[in-house]
């Protein structure tokens, strides 16, 4: 005689075994970390950990961090880094970031860097629990004592590169490549500082359509689609292969890519080899136009390198006091790995042409006689950002509240 | 009488005169160690290391610890409440989404007794956090009830009544997540506002295992204990499991009984739920449940549906859990790796299970 369960064995044991593989990808560990005096004695190794959101090796914004994490160790041969990849609820369900810093602070972390907005409140649970760890949050403004979320916690950090210029030469770069004018930026989720990426970009393309291109602003359709998250998980985010296909299809010819991974320069690939004439932007990973070379415009990436050991020099001298920071670029030399916190990469597809008026924009960003960030500017919803010649202050910029009149997509 | 003994009703066949089950059962795990040895040779590790790094990672340190008990609090809710579903013949794979469903209603509670903005709660702290964790059980037998009713009154398969209840219940939450509930001025999947820290349920010392949710999961086990081996509502939810038509034949309210068990297991999972939130995240995230709800349903297959050896199978597998951070950790290893280890081990336990029953040569007497 047969019961109910049997009925069902063989089925359950095949969804049975997914979900435990599924379940067991979540790892959580922790570990109760002791406190640890900031300076170490001379020669010994000095262990960072970093809490890393996404893949190590995403060609974007999390290999860009431990291209910057190489280069310290370059610099600092006794600094050893931990990682912790793939912290978030999709990949490691059971896992929280602060729970992973306590991990690799018990394994010797003097200082921890959590390198995603949304590990914030992880930093600073991080931060309290453990005061003689230097906690570093990259992006975020807990310690920003000039701005809204401003916590005093003293061994918390931010560091943030200032991208927003890095945006604007990639909208201008997008706009010089765009034949029709109609520019898709797949982005992530929706905050403060994707807000002011996005309108910086929009910004810079606008300029650049109207200065060199000639062409009326009207004729530029500028939109973006988010898909909740820094990159895809499935199920829970709208997938950015879909995404970026749909702007290919759509009869969008530039697509910029505003997320951590590199689905915008796969899809694109894939476009042209079917014939279609489009080009991508990419963004975070400096290695970004060696996807699809051939219609790459080009690629803003992070330099985080100098930026942490700055902060990594300090912590082992025992001097580092919690900060904000938002480092420039090198204007003088962009591309600088020991002196800018950005750099721009231009692709093969912004041809000879494009490549002169974006020097242009660039001389001009760097020496002031371009800001965009000047008044008259409207809000998406039309009302006044920026009166006539009003410049936004750094917390108009870091707090920009809605996208940019002339903008397509949501703003909150 | 064994609560355990339920489900195992396959007859061998007659023909079958092979060892004695306990050998196709110890047979399975040695293979199954076998094998997840083999798997870990594969990945480039040595296993002794393997398993000694993942059991470092449980218990080294009281964070640790702490953690392992964290998981297993949620882990002890979710497998009690399946004790029943299992006992009355239902696979109740919505154990996820009563758990996320719980989550969302327990959230709700404190966003309405601690409004955003708010400087303090409408309520003590206490009576605050206590109200939402019961009403996450509230949510949670909503969300079980109705896998319920679509089984006993639509004649929908019981697994697949869950697992779409379980995607509704995610999209419910993303839609929260992402609409109604956002941080301001935020539109991520990263979870809603966490609450002030007086909604935070307390911890031994600073460890995250919290005092009450370990007090609820063993309360819920040892109920079900109880429960299932000492109460004539046990016996009549096994009566039904063994053989729905005939239980009701003789009497027993059948649809009551099932109705029941998705009752009880949506309440504990519900009630996991609400600790997720007010224990561990501090806030609603889209996989609020982490998938202990599937994790439970291993352990409580693996025990054989018997509530007496839930305790060590499940505090196992949280220390699995927990300790397989190790793996990318120390050792640059996927900690996925920790997956194929529970998985293996279920698998064989189920196959050596089944292979006992066929083959297996009936004990005398």
């Amino acid at each position: 005689m047969k019961t109910n369960h049997h009925r069902h064995y063989k089925s359950l044991a095949a969804l049975l075994l997914s979900g435990a593989l599924a379940s067991a990808c979540a790892a959580p560990s922790p570990s109760a970390a002791p406190a640890q005096p900031a300076a170490p004695a001379a020669g010994e190794t000095f262990t960072v950990g970093m809490v890393i959101v996404g893949p190590m090796n995403d060609k974007g914004w999390n290999e860009a961090h431990v291209e910057g994490t190489k280069y310290v160790m370059q610099k600092m041969p006794n600094v050893k880094f931990e990682y912790v990849d793939r912290v978030n609820p999709g990949d490691r369900p059971n896992v929280k970031g602060s729970q992973v810093a306590d991990e690799l602070i018990a394994k010797g972390a003097k200082v921890v860097i959590f390198n995603s907005d949304d590990f914030k409140d992880d930093a600073l649970e991080t931060a309290k629990k453990h005061p003689n760890v230097v906690v570093i949050h990259a992006s975020g403004d807990y310690a920003w004592s000039e701005g809204k979320n401003y916590k005093g916690q003293p061994n918390l950090g931010n560091l943030m590169s200032k991208m927003e210029p890095g945006w604007m030469i990639a909208g201008c770069a997008s706009a010089l490549g765009s034949e029709n004018g109609k520019i898709g930026t797949v982005g992530p989720l929706i905050n403060e500082e994707t807000r002011r990426y996005a309108s910086a970009a929009y910004l810079g393309a606008k300029y650049c359509w109207e200065n060199y291109k000639k062409r009326d602003p009207k004729e530029l359709q500028f939109k973006i689609t988010w898909i909740g998250f820094w990159f895809n998980i499935p199920g829970v985010t709208l997938d950015p292969t879909k995404v970026a296909d749909d702007f290919y299809n759509g009869g969008f010819d530039v697509v910029m890519s505003a997320i951590d991974t590199p689905e915008v320069a796969v899809q694109g690939k894939k476009a042209a080899e079917a014939g279609k004439r489009v080009k991508y932007h990419h963004y975070d990973y400096k290695g970004g136009c060696e996807l699809a070379p051939d219609i790459c415009l080009g690629v803003h990436y992070y330099n985080w390198g100098p930026g942490y050991l700055k902060i990594i020099q300090e912590a082992m001298a025992g001097t580092y006091k919690g900060t904000w920071t938002w480092a420039e670029a090198d204007w003088k030399d962009l591309n600088n790995p020991d002196s800018s916190a950005f750099g721009y990469i231009k692709g093969k597809a912004l041809g000879a042409e494009n490549e002169k008026f974006l020097d242009e924009f660039i001389k001009g960003l760097g020496d002031g006689s371009i800001d965009l960030w000047k008044g008259p500017l409207n809000f998406q919803d039309g009302s006044v950002f920026l009166k006539d010649g009003e410049r936004a202050t750094d917390q108009q910029i870091w707090y920009l509240p809605q996208l940019l009149e002339g903008m397509e997509g949501p703003s909150q | 009488m064994n609560g355990a003994a339920a489900p195992q009703t396959m007859t061998p066949p007659a023909r079958a005169a092979g060892m004695p089950p306990t050998f196709y059962r110890i047979g399975a795990f040695a293979i199954s160690l076998i094998l997840v040895a083999l798997v870990i040779l594969i990945s480039g590790a040595s296993p002794v290391t393997v398993i000694g790094s993942m059991v470092g990672g449980a218990f080294g340190t009281a964070d640790q610890i702490g953690r392992v008990i964290a998981t297993l609090s949620p882990l002890l809710l979710c497998a009690a409440g399946l004790v029943y579903t299992f006992n009355a013949g239902l696979y109740n794979l919505g154990v996820e989404g009563q758990i996320t469903f719980g989550a969302i209603a327990a959230t709700w509670a404190l966003r309405l007794l601690h409004p955003e903005g708010a400087t303090a709660s409408l309520l003590p702290p206490p009576v605050a956090i206590a109200l939402a964790i019961f009403v996450g059980g509230v949510g949670g037998i909503a969300w079980g009830l109705l896998a319920g009713a679509l089984h006993v009154y639509g004649r929908i398969s019981e697994i697949f009544a869950g697992l779409g209840l379980n995607f509704a219940a995610t999209g419910i939450a993303i839609y929260l997540i992402f609409g109604p509930w956002k941080r301001p001025g935020v539109a991520s999947l990263s979870g809603t506002q966490p609450f002030d820290e007086s909604l935070w349920l307390g911890t031994f010392g600073k460890t995250e295992a919290t005092p009450v949710a370990l007090a609820l999961g063993l309360i819920a086990l040892l109920m079900t204990i109880v429960v299932m081996r000492n109460t004539y509502f046990g016996l009549r939810l096994r009566a039904v499991g063994r053989n729905l038509r005939a239980a009701y034949v003789l009497g027993v309210p059948a649809r009551r009984q099932l109705l029941s068990a998705f009752l009880i297991c949506g309440l504990f999972a519900g009630v996991a739920g609400a600790l997720q939130v007010v224990g561990v995240f501090h806030r609603l995230i889209p996989n609020v449940s982490s998938n202990l709800g599937f994790l439970g349903l291993l352990v409580v297959m693996l025990v054989n549906f018997d509530p007496l050896w839930i305790l060590p199978v499940a505090l196992f597998f949280s220390a699995l859990n927990i300790g397989s951070l190790q793996l990318p950790l120390s050792l640059g290893l996927e900690s996925s790796l920790s997956g194929v280890i529970q998985g293996l081990l279920v698998l064989f336990a189920l196959l050596g299970r089944g292979l006992a029953q066929v083959y297996g040569r009936k004990p005398e007497g």
